[in-house]
Formats: C-alpha cells, structure tokens, sequence
C-alpha cells in the first residue's frame, strides 16, 4: 500500500479520481488550493486507488495522506 | 469622518491605519483566526475576530462586517482591494446603513466589474478597445467562429475575472476547445458567473495602467501611468513610473483616454484604468479596477500625494484636494517589488513562519510589510507579504537603489522572489526599459538555458 500525501497546506479544490481507478505514475489525481493557486497533485507510481481521504473543500496540512494506492 | 472600519487584513490593512492616524481617524479592524498575531491587528484602535480563517467565512462575510460596522458606530468602511473592494452589494449594503463606503458608487462597480459591459461603456465613450466578442458565447461552436473571426491567437476570458484568475491563451481551435468549459467551470466557482468572452491576443504587449481619481462635485484628474509589465502568472510583480520606452504623445493620449473612461462613469474617488499597449504604443482599454490599487504606492511616490487621504477626504464628500490637472506633476522615478512567499523558480506558494525579516541598510526606501518576525504566513491567503518602493531621481539610480536593497535584504522561513529581483534587477531587457509582458518569462528561460549549458 502506498500513500500520496499532501507536499502542501490548502484546501481541495478538486478530486479527479474514484476508489478503484487505475491511476498512471505523472497523472494529476487532485487539484489543490492555496494562497490563492491552483496546485496539481500527481500520481508519483502507477496504481489502484484504494481510499480517498479528502473531499473537495476541505483543508489538508503538508503530509496528510490524501489518497492510497492498493 | 471620526471613526472607519477596514474590511482587509495584512499590508494594505496597516497602510490605511497609517493614514487614518495622521487624520486623527479611529480604525476598526477586522480578522481572522490565521491572521490574530498580525501588525495590523494591534495597529488598529479596535479589532474584531471576524471568523475562521477561509476567506468565505471571514474577510467576505457581507453581513457580518456590516452588523460590526453599526455596533461600532462607525462612519466608512475602506475595503481596500481585493475581497470585498469591488461587491456592488457590499457598497450598496454600507450605504443603506448609513455608513460611506470609501470607493465609487455601488452602480459604477457592478458596470465596471462585468468586463463585457464595461467595453461596451468604453466602446460609446471612444476609448479604443481590444478587438473581441461583444457579447457572452454559450457554446464552444460560437466561440469557435468567433475565434476564427478575431484571428488567433485569442484570450479566452471570464467576464467576472481578475487578479489574473479565469483566462487563458489559446493559440488555437484544438486549445480553445480544450479550455473552454473548464474556463467557464472556474469561473462560476472563483466569480459565481461562468460568462466568458474573447479577445485578441496582442503579442509583445505591455501593461500601462493610469491612476485616475474623482470627487461629487464632478472634478476628475488622472495621476500618471504605472507600467506594470513584469509579470508572473498574469500578476504583477514590478511597477514603475513613468512608463520607460513611451513616447511623451502616446503618454498625453493615454492619459486622455482614462480621462473619458472616467468621465463615462461618472467616477467617483480612485479608480485604474488598465490598458494594453502594443509595440508601437497603440493602445486599448483593457478593465477599470473600481478600488485602490496594490502598487498605488509608486503613484504616491511620484506625485507626493497621499492616496488613501484623497480617498478619505472624497468619501467624506469634500472635493479633490488638487483638481486642476496643471497644479499636478510628477518628480523623479519609482518603482515597486511585490514580495511573494514562494518558491522563485516554480512560484508555487510557500507558506511558513516568518523568522527573520529584514530589509537592509539602504535609506530612504518605503517598506509596506503585513508580517513582521515570528508571524505565520498562511496558506489561506494572497502570497504577497510585502512590498518595496523605491523612489530617485530617475530611472537608472531607482535599478542602483534597487539593487543594494536586494543585495542584503533577507526574509527567511519562507521562500520569496527576493534574490529573484536582485538578479533580473541585471537583465538587459528590464535594465534598457523596452520590455513586454512577458519578459520575466523570457529571463527565467534565459538563465535555466545558461545553468544547462
């Protein structure tokens, strides 16, 4: 199982994958906002997206785990 | 005028504390849970916990900073920019209480914020604007005719945009069809209006924007240019004036021409008039911004006005306090640096705490700081921390000034575009003053290819 975490504090601006998608290593899976910017969160390994732990408007820190990978 | 509330936070916040205190004015602060440590807070007379920290539960509730203003009795309400400077609402709520709101009338703002409407205002006004659809397009078919119409390549615009947010260049039909709907998309979520329109693109283009302020009684001066053409991300991050490379006729035309934009509103208290301005100095209205400006500082240090005082003095139904265009002029150069927290070479935000700031040893520089030492700077808000103004007696001593600033200034915490500037303060396109909007681009490019080779 591995986990992509958050490289930054913001707020979810969007989620563009669902649990069970097949995700390639690069792809932008989750848009973050802060300071005003738009901050795209990519795939850093190809995988299957086992949980989703944050939903459009809520507010992550750096290194919260954002989503997992099977 | 006794008592104002300033619904802003951070560096322009303190800035209107200062005036108001020359002028024997009382200020109500307002703020958010992130923002409690900040200067401006303790700066202010009064300070009132707002709410929490996103600004759709603090700094742009409506009602909530109107029901403080009653309950602290206060005669005017200075929004500053951003937030809630240009909500027609928020200006027509203020005034139904009885208190001023420091800015044009509420008409003005909604007619001027919808960027559709206001071409068409300047289009009857003759102000030369950028060619472009006249109307809002539905569908990605009528965009894509008028598209092929205007000419590629074309800005794919939001009618309700700003702050560089809602617009994207497309080079062609593949791209337009690419970014029509998202555009539309962010649009109704940063603006709540998912209208979008085109314009040409105008290639090697500058940024001049002109200051231009009126009173009730009619009277309306313009107060110079600022070019604001170096850029990130649509943002500005210098301005100066005067415009280098604009010839003294394109400049008298210009400043004509944000006269009768004014004029055609009837506007009232300071305002900015931004145009695009082509290689050969034609130019065309870009938006009017209904509020003060951010770099409003490089205006100040030209003129020697205060502008929040002319502000002030205005919303409190006094005349200009110079209304003959000839009585104004202007002395010297100045130029602005935006300090953001961010990483220079990516410009993604840097949030963090603020450990040491300071400025250098230089004399005679302007310092608008929203942070001091051990503050937090917090990913709910603007990048920008601070700004610097330098003011000499022409251009070439201002970059000089510039530089020795730069050279020994250190924020740190936080990653900012502070040796950024100290090395593109080196660049021959900034250095010459014949630049584009795109010239920080340009020398970024420039410098990744060097360290390459």
């Amino acid at each position: 199982m591995k986990n992509l975490e958050s490289t930054m504090a913001g707020t979810v601006f969007t989620v563009n994958v669902e649990v069970g998608e097949e995700v390639s290593s690069g792809q932008v899976v989750l848009v973050l906002e802060s300071m005003k910017m738009e901050i795209p969160v990519e795939a850093e390994v190809a995988g299957k997206v086992a949980t989703i732990n944050a939903q459009v408007g809520d507010f992550v820190n750096e290194g919260d785990v954002l989503i997992t990978f099977e | 005028m006794k008592k104002v509330l300033i619904a802003n936070r951070g560096e322009i916040a303190r800035r209107i504390i200062k005036t108001c205190k020359k002028l024997n004015i009382q200020t109500v602060a307002i703020y958010s849970d992130a923002d409690q440590d900040l200067p401006y807070v303790k700066e202010a007379d009064f300070a009132f916990l707002i709410g929490p920290s996103p600004v759709q539960q603090s700094y742009l509730k409506v009602d909530d900073i109107i029901e403080l203003a009653i309950k602290e009795q206060v005669d005017a309400i200075h929004p500053g920019y951003g937030f809630l400077s240009e909500n027609a609402d928020f200006a027509r709520k203020a005034q139904a209480a009885g208190i001023l709101f420091i800015g044009p009338k509420a008409e003005t703002i909604e007619k001027m914020g919808d960027k559709i409407g206001s071409r068409l205002t300047m289009i009857e006004a003759n102000v030369p604007v950028v060619p472009g659809t006249e109307h809002g397009l539905t569908s990605i078919d009528e965009a894509k005719k008028a598209a092929s119409n205007i000419g590629y390549p074309i800005m794919l615009k939001a009618s309700a945009g700003g702050g560089g947010i809602g617009m994207i260049r497309c080079d062609d039909e593949v791209t337009l069809e690419k970014h029509f709907d998202s555009t539309k998309t962010r649009a109704k979520s940063y603006f709540g209006n998912d209208v979008v329109f085109l314009e040409k693109f105008i290639d090697a283009s500058r940024h001049i924007e002109v200051q231009i302020f009126g009173d009730t009684y009619g009277n309306i001066v313009h107060l110079f240019e600022r070019n604001c053409s170096v850029q990130r991300r649509n943002q500005k991050v210098i301005e100066e004036s005067p415009s280098p490379n604009f010839p003294q006729e394109a400049r008298e035309k210009l400043f004509e021409a944000a006269i009768n934009a004014a004029k055609a509103v009837d506007y009232v208290n300071a305002g900015t008039v931004e145009f695009i301005v082509d290689q050969n100095h034609q130019f065309y209205f870009l938006e009017m911004n209904t509020r003060l400006q951010v770099e409003h500082p490089v205006t100040e240090a030209v003129t020697g006005f205060d502008l929040v005082e002319w502000q002030l003095k205005v919303a409190a139904g006094e005349e200009l306090p110079v209304k003959e265009q000839v009585s104004i002029s202007t002395k010297g150069h100045a130029l602005e640096f935006r300090i953001y927290a961010e990483d220079p070479k990516t410009f993604f935000p840097s949030p963090g705490t603020i450990t040491r700031q300071y400025w250098g040893d230089v004399e005679d520089i302007r310092i608008e700081a929203g942070y001091e030492e051990e503050n937090k700077v917090t990913p709910f808000y603007d990048p920008m921390i601070s700004k610097v103004i330098i003011h000499a007696e022409n251009r070439d001593k201002a970059i000089e000034k510039a530089q020795k600033v730069f050279s020994s200034a250190k924020i740190e915490g936080v990653k900012t575009n502070i040796n950024l500037f100290y090395q593109f303060l080196n660049a021959d396109s900034f250095k010459s003053g014949v630049y584009s909007t795109s010239v920080l681009g340009e020398w970024m490019q420039q410098q990744r290819e060097e360290v390459s080779k």
